[in-house]
């Protein structure tokens, strides 16, 4: 039974050994192998990348790694997994946050990538189309340009459409176009018997039945393995203006925000960041101008029409400065404009850089009703700055969710560890206080599922604990992960 | 200032190629075609050229099968004005050159009288290299190709070499240019702009009645994959990889 660890003794064994868990069985192997023969990997190099993806969280390997290349294949594969009770976990990209993909549990990973990654067909009249779940969302875009459509959920990585609606991803353009959730209208899963049932439908409203759809996305490889994907697409608009505004602190700064979203601006992105993440991001990107180091709003404006675009220009101008804005720059420029967004997404990289070194960051991802942001996030910045700590703050201020970027250092005394560990537990305490929840886009993995119960209380947790139970009762998917006290 | 702008149909760059059964050719049955990435840099070009009131009209030009007028559209929809097919069946991988295309594009140039032609600096099916030279040879006109800045008020060129950037300034025009990978970064079309495309004019005539001879001269003899990659192997210290180097790889 898997121990529910503190953050400092995640934080410890991130840097000592990985499992000691028994293998799966050889003969599994070798029927897998069977399957088709460059179906299996077991190079060290390759099972070491799939125990990780872009957290702090140390690797923690499967015994091997499929590479399906149809959902008959994978149905197989599900069959063989069941048949031994050995764990099955799901593989995309690898550029998950709370360590999804690794699991201590002796397991197999079948990654989608490599052969599992067509644009199966589009409709455009039905602004859809559909995929199989390795595609990487770059490679849809380029796929679909001359249909003049795009699918806008935007990670900042190039995450796979598989793993990003694994876990419910959205981004920087989800204050215009939604989550995950709602930008997949369809999705075929293999289940536990190794069938493959399909939840949703290819319509834009569907009132049939419990909603299996988004019950599967989001839940993070443990209630299945997703075969293939509908998804909402969205016309490409090229009337675009993006623009940046400083304030005196962060509490006007999201009070602005509040005041844009309440006035119907139809902002496409709205993303604020505090004076030590301008700080960090000013060091670290040399393709954006310098930006003095206070907090800051990000707005993108987009409109059919360029007439349009100015007058939302104009609303915007005048709302920010009534809210104490400054330095308000607007650019239609592609190139400035997508040089600026590189940046916002570097800027977890840019906290890191904040302290050189061997290491990663804690990224926490807390998301409150938008009239708590303010003073949340102003809470949050104030205590990083008090404790002493290095944790710039920043994020999807339109939806009312920010990042704070805790990086930890391989180097890093007791007793700036423990500091970590308090800012961030004190940080989700205020979250959930303010009726927020712990993870608003990055997911539960293995690390926040002790919060679900203080979010959702005991009767909640206890049903999705029963789901699980009666759509895994071997619990091969992804183990451990999201219930609480689950077995790994 | 008017532009004419080179669009070849090519195998969509994502697409892994296979080898004909005969060899003779790679197989390009159910293949994605799009258009070659550095034709696409040169119609952005252009186009940013129209935005910016430096011109005034854009004319997108193809050689190759029916298809090809699927790409002079995409030029359309990205903003060119009109479009000119050139159709041929030969093979525009591998039966028709660059020679026989610069040919053809100067006949283009003699009727549309352009003050620019942007070509991409090679595709992605031939890989070439040679067609806008060709042409500027032909015509008889400068030519600043490997662009990866264009300054038509300066008249200066950035051109991207293996060992650096050099800034080279063209006399006048008309000239060719051709486009690296650096000049820009081509837009998406929309779907209001690829419906507008659907209007937009296309003239069609058949390459061979250009009173051009499309004779290249040489022949493909065979098409054949490289040799699968090998592992590499451990030496036991510098000697064994003295020797290998040697002897083996002829590197020494």
């Amino acid at each position: 039974m898997l121990s529910r660890p503190g953050l400092l003794q995640t934080l410890r064994r991130t840097f000592a050994s990985t499992s000691t868990s028994t293998a799966s069985s050889p003969s599994l192997i070798a029927s897998l192998k069977q399957i088709s023969p460059a179906l299996l990997d077991q190079n060290p190099y390759e099972l070491d990348r799939h125990g990780r993806g872009e957290s702090f969280h140390p690797s923690l390997p499967p015994d091997a790694i499929c590479h399906p290349r149809s959902a008959e294949e994978v149905k197989q594969i599900v069959k063989l997994c069941a048949s031994t009770g050995t764990a099955l976990v799901p593989f995309g990209a690898g550029t998950s946050l709370e360590g999804h993909v690794g699991n201590a549990s002796p397991h197999i990973t079948i990654s989608t990538t490599k052969h599992f990654n067509k644009l199966v067909s589009v409709d455009p009249a039905s602004l859809q189309c559909t995929v199989q779940p390795g595609i990487t969302r770059h490679q849809l875009n380029h796929e679909l340009r001359d249909t003049g459509l795009q699918f806008m959920v935007d990670p900042g990585a190039d995450a796979s459409i598989g793993g990003m609606a694994a876990t419910n991803a959205s981004g920087t353009s989800a204050v215009k176009f939604g989550v995950m959730r709602d930008n997949v209208l369809q999705v075929k899963v293999v289940t536990a018997s190794g069938e493959e049932v399909t939840a949703g439908s290819r319509t834009f409203k569907n009132s049939a039945g419990y909603d299996l759809k988004n019950l599967f996305v989001g839940s993070e490889g443990t209630l299945g393995i997703i075969t293939e994907l509908t998804l909402r697409l969205h016309p490409i608009v090229d009337n675009i203006v993006s623009s940046v505004c400083a304030f005196e602190n962060l509490t006007q700064a999201c009070d602005a925000v509040v005041m844009l979203l309440s006035c119907g601006v139809p902002v496409a992105k709205c993303e604020v960041l505090d004076g030590p993440a301008i700080h960090a991001f000013n060091i670290f990107s040399k393709d954006v101008a310098d930006m003095t180091p206070q907090p800051h709003l990000f707005v993108e404006l987009q409109d059919i029409s360029d007439g349009g675009l100015l007058s939302q220009q104009e609303m915007v101008e005048e709302i920010l400065r009534d809210c104490g804005g400054s330095g308000i720059e607007f650019s239609a420029d592609p190139a400035v404009r997508k040089k600026l967004w590189a940046a916002r997404h570097a800027t977890y990289y840019a906290s890191c850089a904040l302290r050189p070194g061997e290491g990663k960051g804690i990224v926490t991802d807390a998301c409150v009703p938008l009239g708590k942001l303010a003073s949340v996030i102003a809470a949050t910045a104030k205590d990083v700055e008090e404790s002493g700590v290095v944790g710039p703050v920043f994020g999807h201020a339109g939806d009312g969710n920010f990042h704070c970027i805790l990086p930890v250092r391989d180097t890093d005394s007791d007793e700036y560890l423990k500091k970590l560990e308090d800012v961030n537990d004190r940080l989700i305490s205020r979250t959930l206080a303010a009726g927020g929840t712990c993870t608003g886009e990055h997911g539960v993995g293995s690390g926040k599922a002790k919060y679900l119960d203080q979010q959702y209380g005991e009767g909640a947790v206890e049903i999705m604990r029963t789901i699980k139970k009666s759509m895994d009762p071997q619990n091969i998917f992804n183990p451990g992960k999201i219930i609480p006290n689950s077995e790994g | 200032m008017r532009v004419l702008v080179g669009v070849k149909r090519v195998v969509d760059y994502a697409v892994k190629v296979r080898v004909a059964a005969d060899k003779k050719a790679v197989d390009l049955a159910n293949v994605k075609m799009s258009m070659n990435p550095f034709c696409e840099i040169a119609v952005e070009e252009a186009v940013r050229l129209k935005e910016a009131k430096k011109a005034t009209e854009i004319i997108a030009v193809s050689i190759g099968p029916k298809a090809a007028a699927e790409t002079i559209r995409t030029a359309l929809a990205m903003g060119c004005d009109r479009g000119i097919h050139l159709t041929t069946d030969a093979r525009t991988d591998q039966e028709l050159g660059p020679n026989s295309v610069a040919k053809l594009l100067a006949k283009v140039v003699e009727e549309e009288s352009p003050d620019a032609i942007i070509l991409g600096k090679q595709s992605i099916d031939g890989d070439f290299g040679c067609t806008g030279a060709m042409l500027a040879e032909h015509l008889k006109i400068p030519q600043c190709t490997f662009a990866a800045t264009i300054d038509f008020d300066a008249k200066t060129v950035e051109r991207e070499t293996d060992t650096g950037t050099e800034v080279v300034s063209f006399p006048s025009l008309p000239a060719v240019f051709t486009a690296d990978l650096r000049l820009n970064e081509p837009r998406y079309a929309t779907l209001p702009n690829i419906m507008k495309a659907k209007k937009k004019k296309i003239d069609t005539k058949a390459a061979d009645s250009l009173g051009v001879e499309l004779n290249e001269g040489n022949t493909v003899l065979e098409v054949f994959e490289p040799p699968p990659r090998e592992a590499g192997i451990f030496v036991d210290d510098v000697d064994g990889l003295v020797d290998k180097l040697k002897n083996e790889a002829g590197v020494l």
